[in-house]
């Protein structure tokens, strides 16, 4: 169990971390979401004392983790799959690291069959792809047998198949009743994996909560209605108070009107509907309309205003992500 | 728990033995020990310090001993035994390449990062580097310091000079040799600690036994009498040699110890910064 309370971390004039209070329970996978650069990172950092916090505590199972007996049998952690000696072998890597914990150097081949690298064992971790690193550093994580592990956007640089490898990992590992601890800045992979969520943005904490209430507080309802006479209807949604989008030729996109009534409406004024559609947002969508007040660095679109740009940027990361979910056979 | 593994999501896991105690320094020592033996930059700078160091001592021996016209008599009255050691002027640098990596790798690489996830106590961690780079720069330094002497001086004998292990001040400057080649160890290893930066670290260690001890020269000459024999170079060349240089009345023993005082205040900085700066 992870326990932060007020936990703030200031790099010079940067606020990175901003008074988090959040709790991690044992026995689920706690998703630690949030955009790049709003904190995540750093919270993980300081949970390990890597780095100290400027106010505020974090402590694992009650006591701050520099006190902990057996670090690598209490918290097995994967923040960095590069942060490693390049010139050592992937096998001397893990011996070092086991000695440090009196963990018996068996213990090294076990873990290496586990995740797949016995065959590379001797060679030296510089060669390695970003994928084998990460199967590394889990190797790493996994050496002392740890009640609680702390992954930093494990999947990246890793194949579907080992990306599944690792959300079915997780998930057992979870079910085992260990304290899984899980950063993404995509909400698609939080979605596949999470039970939990902590989501902060711009080092604040925005929501904790579990997935479904996460979906259910943060998305709205949207309605998309296909129609001959687009700008008519569109007219007439927006006189009753319905927020309109455009959606293509003969598309429109409603949010803060009901089906019923958009369906009312049309049939009232006799316009004729090819499509009444509710579009569950996903938590993807949910998540950037949490976040995008609390992104850091936004992709400027030159000659517009800065809002306009956010939202567009925003709009355009959605369409990009929601495309690659439906893609990849959601 | 009884069961032979540990469960499913690490199937083919043996459980783990019954943890007693806590990690700390003996674990971080041997973790060190295998850090510093598995990667080949240990290899190749203590390789080439030795070679360097002994290369440059035989050669300069051999030849001064068999083309110089200066006559046996007046031979006699030099340092020969610093002589044999003179490599070490060299060798020094090649030291401090090595004790300022042994800690700024980690930095470089961002193994520090993982060492200190595993082991979050960080001083067992900083003393048992130090004492691992202390031991292994101790051992190479005295064979690099004995083999430079032992061929060396056959040179000399060969020459009807008389100069052996036994000859006055020689053990004590041959052991010398080793001393003060891990001291530059250490000093390095210090510096790294401090700045966490390879080539700022070697610069700077560089820079305190080497530059400063040439620019030293450009000072007036009043200043330079009181300043000079406090540098670490000069004093810590008192271990290694059996005579006083000219205007350096520290003996051998003291000399040294102004030279560790250096490695000491940038070790116990350098444990400040890695204690207590972020990592």
């Amino acid at each position: 169990m992870i326990e932060a309370n007020g936990l703030t971390k200031r790099y010079g004039e940067r606020l990175a971390v901003d008074r988090l209070t959040f709790t991690v329970k044992p026995g689920q996978v706690t998703g630690f979401l949030g955009p790049n650069g709003a904190g995540k990172s750093t919270t993980m950092r300081l949970i390990l004392g890597l780095d100290a916090p400027t106010s505020g505590t974090v402590t694992i199972d009650g006591r701050p983790f520099s006190k902990v007996a057996y670090p690598m049998r209490e918290v097995g952690a994967l923040l960095d799959a590069k942060a490693i000696h390049g010139g050592r072998s992937a096998y001397n890597h893990l011996v070092c690291l086991a000695q440090t914990n009196n963990l018996p150097k068996s213990r090294v081949g076990e873990v290496l069959d586990l995740v797949g690298l016995s065959e590379v064992a001797r060679k030296r971790a510089k060669g390695f792809s970003l994928g084998m690193s990460q199967r590394l550093g889990i190797a790493a994580a996994l050496l002392g047998d740890p009640k609680l592990l702390m992954f930093d956007e494990p999947v990246n640089g890793l194949d579907p198949e080992g990306i599944l490898w690792i959300r079915n990992l997780m998930k057992a590992l979870a079910a085992e009743g260990r304290t899984v601890f899980v950063s993404s800045h995509l909400m698609s992979e939080m979605e596949n994996t999470a039970d939990h969520l902590i989501v902060i943005g711009r080092g604040r904490l925005v929501a904790d909560c579990t997935v479904t209430e996460f979906i259910d507080q943060n998305s709205e309802l949207t309605i998309r209605v296909r129609t001959p006479e687009r700008d008519r209807l569109a007219g007439l949604a927006t006189g009753k108070g319905g927020v309109v989008a455009h959606d293509g030729e003969d598309a429109l996109r409603i949010t803060r009107l009901g089906m019923t009534e958009i369906g009312d409406l049309a049939f009232d004024n006799q316009i004729r509907v090819h499509e009444l559609s509710p579009i569950q947002a996903s938590l993807e969508q949910a998540f950037m309309e949490l976040t995008k007040d609390s992104v850091e660095y936004h992709a400027a679109v030159p000659g517009r205003p800065a809002a306009g740009a956010i939202a567009d940027a925003a709009a355009v990361a959605t369409e990009v992500v929601s495309g690659a979910i439906q893609h990849g056979g959601r | 728990m009884t069961t032979a593994t540990t469960s499913s999501a690490l199937g083919g896991l043996t459980a783990l033995p019954p943890a007693s105690g806590r990690a700390g320094f003996g674990g971080a020592l041997r973790s060190e020990w295998t850090k510093i033996r598995s990667v080949r930059s240990t290899m190749w700078t203590l390789g080439s310090a030795v070679v360097v160091t002994i290369g440059i001592s035989v050669l300069g021996n051999w030849g001064r001993a068999n083309h110089s016209g200066a006559n046996a008599a007046r031979l006699a009255q030099e340092d020969l035994t610093q002589r044999t050691l003179f490599g070490i002027i060299l060798g020094q640098l090649i030291m401090v390449v090595f004790g300022a990596m042994a800690i700024t790798s980690e930095y470089s690489t961002g193994m520090v990062r993982t060492s200190l996830t595993a082991q979050p106590r960080r001083a067992p961690v900083f003393a048992a580097k130090l004492l691992v780079v202390s031991f292994v720069a101790f051992v190479i330094g005295e064979v690099i310091s004995f083999v430079s002497f032992l061929i060396s001086s056959s040179f000399w004998r060969s020459k009807g000079i008389s100069l052996s292990l036994s000859s006055p001040h020689a053990m004590q400057a041959v052991i010398g040799g080793g001393l003060y080649l891990a001291g530059s160890a250490i000093l390095a290893f210090g510096l790294g600690a401090i700045l966490r930066h390879t080539a700022g670290a070697i610069t700077s260690g560089v820079g305190l036994l080497f530059v400063v001890t040439i620019l030293a020269n450009f000072l007036p000459d009043n200043w330079q009498q009181h300043l000079d024999k406090w540098l670490p170079f000069n004093s810590g060349g008192q271990v290694w040699a059996t005579q006083h240089v000219p205007g350096n009345d520290l003996s051998a023993w003291t000399g040294f110890g102004v030279f560790m005082i250096y490695g000491a205040v940038a070790v116990l900085l350098g444990a400040y910064v890695f204690r207590n700066r972020d990592a």
